[in-house]
């Protein structure tokens, strides 16, 4: 008997998308790419401490466009991972499991994601 | 449930300490505690760095300097390094195989979180206190 390598549980991409799997993986994208922020974040507050030419390169490295762009996109991780994060705490103590309700907190999530990172980037920008 | 030693006790303090690490849910508990710290102190966090947007130095450090400011960066700080530290961790865990690659970047991940950590809030205390 030919030697067979064992099965494998599905791959994501076997399964249909849905709100709740796409938002699921996104949780954890989001989330990696905050750690990385994290990072970022420490970057800036050392710098401050460093002094005056340290600081300076951190906010001119942050003001380039390619700064902007990773702003941007961790403004809306932050969002996203904060709100999505909220509905697991919910779901932790038994709140939000029926379908509907997913989908409606998935959405709503979604949404607020999207209108508080270009809210937050409209005032930023204007000051 | 209803077990005469452990009538007392919750459903949480029953399972603390245990499984084959002996960790219990410690880990899934420290998540959800720093991830409940984080909800205000990022709140917090973003419409503080908004008013900084094009600050310069001087201004940035009177604002990092003041107190209620430091104390509140310090907590946001350790809650996000130590959340960030054990999320990663299960990624790491789901994702990889290896036993030494698993461990290894487990390992990597805590160290350069505590080293992330302690340099920030050291930062924080010098402009704080130093000035």
């Amino acid at each position: 008997m030919a030697q067979r390598p064992r099965p494998l549980s599905p791959h994501l991409q076997i399964y249909k998308p849905q709100i709740t799997s796409i938002m699921s993986i996104m949780h954890r994208f989001t989330g990696i790419a905050l750690a990385g922020g994290a990072i970022i974040f420490s970057y800036w507050i050392v710098s401050a401490a460093y002094g005056a030419d340290a600081f300076e390169t951190a906010q001119s490295v942050m003001g380039s466009w390619f700064g902007y762009l990773v702003l941007f996109g961790l403004t809306f991780s932050l969002f996203y991972h904060l709100a999505n994060g909220v509905r697991h705490l919910a779901w932790d103590v038994g709140i939000g499991f029926d379908l509907p309700v997913l989908r409606k907190t998935g959405l709503a999530v979604v949404a607020f994601s999207v209108v508080m990172t270009v809210l937050t980037f409209i005032i930023g920008l204007s000051m | 449930m209803g077990n005469s030693t452990s009538g007392m006790r919750s459903t949480l303090g029953r399972v603390r300490g245990l499984g084959s690490s002996h960790a219990g849910v410690g880990h899934w508990w420290v998540q959800r505690l720093t991830a409940v710290a984080l909800v205000p102190l990022v709140l917090w966090f973003v419409v503080s760095a908004l008013s900084m947007v094009g600050a310069d130095y001087e201004a940035f450090r009177a604002w990092l300097g003041t107190f209620g400011n430091a104390v509140l960066l310090i907590l946001l700080t350790f809650a996000l390094f130590h959340h960030a530290q054990l999320g990663i961790q299960v990624v790491i865990e789901d994702y990889v195989h290896g036993e030494a690659a698993k461990t290894a970047g487990i390992i990597v991940t805590k160290f350069v979180a505590l080293l992330c950590g302690v340099s920030t809030v050291l930062a924080i205390l010098k402009v704080a206190i130093a000035g």
